[in-house]
């Protein structure tokens, strides 16, 4: 009695072993299963989606001309610091001075991509870039002016 | 008393080693430092601290709206559900209605967090153990659950997607075939899981009988979730207090009476296809409307003390803020689950041996980070 039992558990565990081996083995033959993506081979054809928050950018039109205000709402609504805009006084052509801004300071080592600072934007001036690859050597490469430069406001934007 | 000072050998021949911080079983800096009295465990100390980021005392000095995108990094595999549980905290305050199809697609994205969170500590229970292949079949169906999270919330851990009222944007117009797909690839993929990891027989033996913890143990030491339901313990916050339209769904809470870990194993395969059949229900029933509640620019809450509790894959999280009328809270703090399930590792690994802390570490499924905070 004692003995059947001795050789029925290692039946058992021989068995409970070549089952998940058996598993092994599927997958081990059948290649066409795998479903890694060989990352930095496949840059030219990879594509992320769409709402993917990567980094903070500024849309530009074909004039050079962006949407931004200078209203500060996005740096409000940050919760790191990471938006600095810098103002100055613009001179219309009809005589009356207007606030724009000079610089868009983005920091994206602060950045934590929460997307607050575009539901913030009431003039959708900043929407989130796919890019992701933000990897440098030197951390002061990381602070970004948004801004082109010489780039002005669109017309009609308020 | 020092840390590093103290005699390798203390009065009672007792061995003292530092497990961690860095080490590949703690999942995390955790710092343990245990007594052996040969190769058996007589006490364990947790050191904490090490990833300490101070999120309470910072969202202080944040507005309601933008302290919510912290907490997913407490506990980063169910960061959806943190940020939920913040959320509905500060719904309570403004008593502001969120739409239906606010809750369901909350819901949905919480269970799909909970069955990614899960899969993740399957595969990692696996390679705790010695088997590293359970780590990458667990790593694949956790990808696709990834894609979904991308494409709707654009973040693949730290979504950010709920925010007061509702969630920030519609879901995808391709998430409902995606966790269709998922969900099909998923439900085929459960009885590889069974094959390759619960009936192997050194699996079985390293986890039957180790790491026991009673209910009345595991309800005194404050566990919730897989850890406590293992023990018998009825704790499941859906169920027990139900938030965002649980109470009208079909699932059962899952309940072992063994107590030990692979009790706690067994609470949790059984939990993820629980959370499958949840979405099921869902996935075809998404209420039609807004996604989000119309509130205010700045949200200030009134004069008083608000808490909520939520289900994360780990257990219960509780969100306490206590607030002065200000447009920020004057005080947050979490009942995090981990912390709680962390003081019981004491009781369950004290008469075991070291080689079996391991397994026990992995049952009781830490993340260090909702520790520390």
């Amino acid at each position: 009695m004692f003995l059947k039992e001795y050789f029925g558990s290692i039946y058992r565990s021989a068995r409970s072993l070549l089952k998940g081996m058996k598993l092994t083995g599927y997958y081990f033959t059948h290649p066409k299963e795998i479903q890694t993506e060989e990352y930095p081979d496949n840059r030219a054809t990879l594509t992320m989606f769409d709402r993917f928050k990567g980094e903070v950018t500024m849309p530009h039109n074909e004039n050079n001309e962006h949407r931004c205000t200078g209203c500060q709402a996005c740096e409000i609504a940050c919760p790191n610091g990471t938006i600095k805009i810098i103002t100055k006084q613009e001179l219309q052509p009809d005589g009356k001075k207007k606030k724009a801004i000079d610089t868009f300071v983005y920091h994206l080592e602060l950045c934590t991509m929460c997307n607050m600072c575009v539901l913030a934007c009431p003039s959708d001036a900043i929407v989130m870039g796919q890019s992701f690859e933000h990897s440098v050597y030197d951390k002061r490469q990381l602070k970004k002016v948004l801004n082109q430069p010489g780039s002005k406001i669109m017309e009609g934007v308020e | 008393m020092s840390l590093l000072g103290e005699d390798i050998v203390t009065e009672d021949g007792e061995f003292v080693i530092n497990i961690g911080p860095q080490h590949p079983s703690t999942h995390g800096v955790l710092h343990l430092k245990v007594w052996l009295d040969g190769e058996t465990i007589k006490r364990i100390q947790p050191h904490l601290g090490y990833i300490h980021r101070s999120i309470e005392k910072m969202s202080e000095s944040l507005s309601y709206r933008n302290f919510i995108y912290a907490t997913s990094r407490m506990d980063y595999l169910s960061a959806h559900i943190n940020n939920q549980a913040c959320a509905l905290c500060v719904e309570k305050g403004l008593q502001v209605e969120v739409p239906e199809r606010a809750k369901a697609i909350r819901i949905l994205m919480a269970e799909l967090t909970r069955l990614s969170s899960h899969q993740l500590w399957w595969g990692c229970t696996g390679l705790d153990l010695g088997a590293v292949t359970p780590f990458f079949y667990a790593f694949r169906e956790r990808e696709s659950i990834m894609a979904i999270m991308e494409e709707t919330c654009g973040a693949r851990l730290t979504q950010n997607y709920c925010v007061p009222g509702g969630v920030m944007y519609d879901i995808h117009p391709n998430f409902r075939n995606r966790v269709k797909d998922t969900l099909k690839q998923i439900r085929s993929k459960f009885n590889e899981y069974e094959e390759i990891l619960t009936g192997n027989v050194i699996f079985e033996q390293r986890t039957k009988g180790v790491g026991y913890i009673s209910a009345e143990d595991a309800i005194s030491f404050g566990c919730t979730g897989p850890t406590a339901r293992g023990s018998g313990v009825s704790c499941d916050v859906r169920k027990l207090f139900p938030y965002d339209g649980y109470e009208k769904l079909q699932f059962k809470e899952i309940l072992e009476q063994g107590g030990d870990c692979y009790a706690r194993y067994m609470v949790r395969m059984a939990e993820m296809k629980q959370s499958v059949f949840i979405i099921e229900q869902l996935i075809d029933n998404i209420p039609e409307g807004e996604f989000q509640a119309k509130t205010k620019m700045v949200l200030k809450l009134p004069k008083g003390e608000f808490y909520q509790r939520v289900e994360t894959a780990r257990g219960e999280l509780g969100v306490y803020i206590v607030s002065d009328g200000a447009a920020s809270p004057y005080r947050i703090k979490y009942r995090s689950p981990n912390f709680s399930n962390l003081s019981a590792l004491e009781r369950m690994a004290t008469g075991t041996k070291i080689g079996d802390l391991v397994a026990i570490m992995s049952t009781i499924d830490l993340v260090i980070p909702d520790v520390d905070r």
